[in-house]
């Protein structure tokens, strides 16, 4: 009975190796104990020995041959008695999977057997199936790993210090609190010839809620065609009314600017219902109420929460339900139904002192409004130069559902109600 | 002398500075290790190894008293004290065989001597044998260890007031003995002491024993103390020590009478041997008796290093020699060299009952801000410990309630000196609780407390 050789693990991790030399040629005979072949791993070069004795029948893999794969038959001896063709007659065979395996596995997931050089004369074993990850696997200790994912780290741009470049705690923190050349060096190195030169710089792994805004507003400006209508509001009235509305307001109640133009987006949205749309593809699906989502913005991103038939609340009632939503918004506390749908966008960013700016559409709403801070601006009023105060708005509407004129006359609405504030009470 | 240019002068060899010129033969170096004394230093000669050969004693002596509780009757019982010391220094005299054949085996040249340092000329140090030689070397390693700390108003006399060096060689076994300062080094001895049939005071400055373990441990070990008949005396204050035939007196502020005892063992700490070593012509500094170094060793001076107990604290044989590792391997442009971080020296007492620790004690995790998240497992929830009738003590665990990392780990009882490395190498590795807990413990042993305290700072203790 013929003997099969294979290609033997020389470490437990090993899967592939190169058939560096043979030592013995077909036809030789070989003792037990007798080093018959050469093989190197990206470590060591290392010598099989037989563990039988025999006549070296036939050798299927070529000295030199790279990525043989762990338990691939590599030659077959005939057993004392028999001959090298009797080998033949047995009907062995080459294997027919070619056994040089091209695939590089990073890591072995099925433990090799550490093969033996000469195994019980078995049938053919195909080599095993070696899985190849685009990517490495990264070796940090559990500490390190546990701060990493606390402190929202990537590992991947972590140069270890530790054993075999194992990344210990040590590297994670000084990753997080000085970027160093360390890191961008080790980038650097590992980044394939040709690829962006990082400069002075560092990772921070995405979190799901960055790679959901990330999508969803690349979808949206990929997706709807934005157009961009702004206008100016003076909104001297609408002050002055808040000021009346919150000294006669109940205890605790503060309605804010915001309040107020959401209560006028959602008169708007009323008054123009055409404008209140959204782009269903073989449908446009019109809204019976001003459901309005507010951008809030909280740690790492920012989030919609939405106030549902925004028309049907009085200024007090909105208020509180805006103040709620904000409050559990930034702790993080809100539901999913809470800030998933609606029709229609507010994004403020008056505060920051910003004049006016064009907003990203929140799909699938059709349309967002971007409410920049209210000013004292030079108007002219009868040929006269006037001092007001003025608010510009920026209407971003997805053409599909919503047309140009639609959208104007849905501004042209909203600029009532703000600028005749005792409107958007009634 | 054939030989006098090395790469490397090891001034030493103990623990300390065989290892490094051990290290140094490995990495291709040629060095030598001038020693004036005993090669192993004190640790071997001294210190570690005799001292736990005479605690081996004292164990089985009284083992000996607990044979009825196991059904063994035992005849009269007598200790050959003079055996008993004998075996001791036979125990040190082996191991220091044993250094010089490693020395030998490694090829690194031994030179019996005292060294002081010379000039330094075309980047080599000059370094001044006393036996009139001289050798130069590349750089320099001064290893030079450390001896007992004298107290300002007590001198040790080596009849009545002892150091370690002469307690450990006692010719007769004293009526009774004070015992000043409760460290390790005074702990065990108090506990060696004890067991041959000594009167023993323990007398502590601070307002517990082994003031450097976590305060449960203290505790722990004073009440055992205590419950065997040693006295101990803590918060105390000496104000004067006198001595004649008659023994030892110590009067200690607000008492009236003085302490009284034949004799007196000082272990109040040690100061590093910095003398002769022609120190003041160079820039490396001294403080308090220790030679000042970076984290690599690396003194004032270019070329020359210093480690184990002529540097800083803690004064441990093991953190010597892996501090002669790391200086030997920086000198040599080694990769991933790394410091002793903090906390990742453990520390072993191995008095009865023993003491290991490693990392931070809960008071100064605490301190350091971290929330805690504490276990602790007695032995007297422990098969093993139970069978072999010696189950006081507890395994006390201190993670991060955040990360999970294990703060620190401190175990008194049976064996624990044996146990402690489990915890070190988890620190090592950054192990958290996850992967402790995950770890199967064999059962009966000992370790299993160590799981079962993990498991309890999480509240998930399953046998208590």
């Amino acid at each position: 009975m013929a003997i099969e050789i294979k290609m033997p693990a020389l470490s437990p991790t090993m899967t592939t190796g190169t058939l560096a030399k043979w030592l013995v040629g077909e036809g030789d005979r070989v003792n037990s104990g007798d080093v018959i072949a050469e093989i190197e791993t990206d470590k060591a070069t290392m010598e099989v020995e037989s563990v039988d004795d025999g006549v070296m029948a036939k050798i299927f893999v070529d000295a030199g041959t790279e990525n043989v794969a762990v338990g691939a038959v590599i030659a077959v001896l005939a057993e004392d008695g028999e001959t090298a063709s009797d080998v033949a007659k047995a009907g062995l065979q080459e294997p027919s999977s070619p056994v040089p395996v091209t695939s590089v596995a990073a890591e072995a997931k099925e433990r090799a057997e550490p093969a033996p050089v000469t195994a019980a004369p078995v049938k053919a074993v195909p080599a095993p199936k070696t899985k190849s990850s685009d990517k490495p696997r990264i070796f940090a200790s559990p500490l390190a790993r546990r701060i990493a994912a606390d402190r929202n780290i990537a590992l991947e741009g972590i140069t270890g210090s530790g054993p075999y470049g194992r990344i210990l705690r040590r590297d994670v923190e000084s990753a997080a609190t000085a970027p160093i050349a360390q890191t961008t060096a080790a980038l650097a190195g590992a980044t394939p010839a040709g690829a962006t030169q990082h400069g002075d710089s560092y990772l921070v792994a995405n979190s799901q809620m960055r790679k959901a805004i990330a999508s969803r507003l690349q979808d949206s400006k990929q997706q709807a065609p934005h157009f961009y209508l702004t206008v100016d509001c003076v909104i001297d009235n609408l002050l002055e009314a808040r000021k009346s509305l919150n000294a006669k307001a109940a205890e605790g109640i503060k309605i804010s600017v915001n309040d107020m133009i959401i209560r006028a987006a959602a008169m708007a949205l009323i008054a123009v219902p055409e404008a209140n749309a959204s782009w269903e593809g073989e449908n446009t699906r019109l809204f019976r109420h001003a459901d309005i989502a507010m951008a809030v913005a909280i740690d790492g991103g920012l989030i919609t929460p939405i106030v549902w038939a925004a028309e049907q609340k009085g200024l007090a009632a909105l208020s509180q339900v805006t103040t709620d939503l904000a409050a559990r918004a930034r702790d993080g506390k809100l539901a999913a139904n809470e800030y998933t749908g609606g029709s229609f966008t507010i994004s403020n960013l008056g505060m920051f002192g910003v004049r006016e700016f064009a907003a990203v559409i929140n799909p699938p709403h059709g349309g967002i409004l971007a409410v920049g801070a209210g000013e004292q601006r030079p108007i002219v009023i009868d040929g006269n130069l006037a001092v007001a105060t003025v608010m510009s708005v920026t209407l971003s509407a997805d053409h599909r559902a919503v047309d140009g004129a639609v959208g104007a006359r849905w501004l042209q609405a909203f600029k009532g109600f703000v600028e005749n504030p005792v409107t958007m009470l009634l | 002398m054939t030989d006098t240019q090395f790469d490397i002068a090891v001034i030493g060899g103990g623990p300390g500075g065989y290892v490094a010129a051990i290290r140094a033969a490995q990495l291709g170096l040629k060095p030598v290790v001038i020693e004036r004394e005993n090669l192993g230093g004190i640790c071997l000669n001294w210190g570690c190894i005799p001292t736990k050969a005479l605690l081996r004693a004292a164990e089985l002596r009284h083992s000996i008293d607990e044979m009825a509780d196991f059904g063994i009757t035992v005849g009269e019982v007598k200790v050959d004290l003079a055996a008993v010391v004998k075996r001791s220094r036979k125990v040190a005299g082996r191991l220091s065989m044993g250094v010089k054949h490693l020395l030998k085996k490694n090829k690194v040249t031994v030179i019996a001597a005292e060294a002081k340092l010379g000039a330094a000329k075309d980047g080599l140090r000059q370094i001044n044998l006393s036996n009139g030689d001289m050798v130069s070397a590349k750089h320099v390693i001064i290893a030079t260890g450390a001896r007992a700390r004298a107290l300002p108003n007590i001198e040790a006399n080596g009849k009545t007031i002892l150091t370690y060096r002469e307690a450990m060689v006692p010719e007769t076994m004293p009526e009774s003995l004070i015992i000043v300062g409760s460290g390790a080094i005074g702990s065990e001895f108090a506990s060696f002491y004890h067991d041959m049939g000594v009167k023993v005071t323990l007398v502590e400055a601070l307002d517990r024993i082994l003031p450097v373990e976590d305060e449960d441990v203290s505790a722990f070990v004073q009440k055992s103390f205590e419950k065997r008949g040693i006295k101990i005396m803590t918060g105390v204050k000496l104000q004067a020590v006198t001595s004649d035939a008659n023994g030892v007196q110590a009067s200690i502020e607000g008492h009236d009478k003085p302490l009284q005892a034949s004799r007196m063992i000082l272990a109040v700490g040690i100061t590093g041997n910095t003398e002769n070593l022609g120190l003041e012509a160079t820039k490396i500094k001294v403080d308090r008796g220790h030679i000042v170094t970076d984290q690599w060793g690396a003194t004032g001076e270019a070329g020359i290093y210093a480690i184990g107990d002529v540097t800083g604290p803690p004064w441990l044989a093991h953190k010597a020699s892996h501090e002669g590792i790391i200086c030997v391997e920086k000198i040599t442009g080694q990769k991933d060299v790394h410091a002793i971080g903090a906390g990742a020296v453990p520390g072993c007492t191995y008095c009865r009952p023993q003491v290991a620790s490693v990392g931070m004690t809960e008071a100064a995790a605490k301190q350091a801000g971290h929330d805690l998240k504490i276990g602790q497992f007695p032995f007297a929830g422990n098969g093993k410990a139970i069978a072999l009738g010696d189950d006081g003590g507890f395994v006390k665990t201190i993670f991060d309630a955040k990360t999970g990392e294990l703060l620190g780990a401190h175990m008194v009882g049976p064996e624990v000196t044996e146990l402690i490395q489990g915890y070190a190498i988890a620190r090592t590795l950054e192990a958290t609780e996850a992967e402790l807990m995950a770890t199967i413990f064999p059962h009966p042993t000992l370790s299993e407390a160590m799981h079962e305290s993990v498991l309890d700072a999480y509240d998930r203790a399953i046998h208590f």
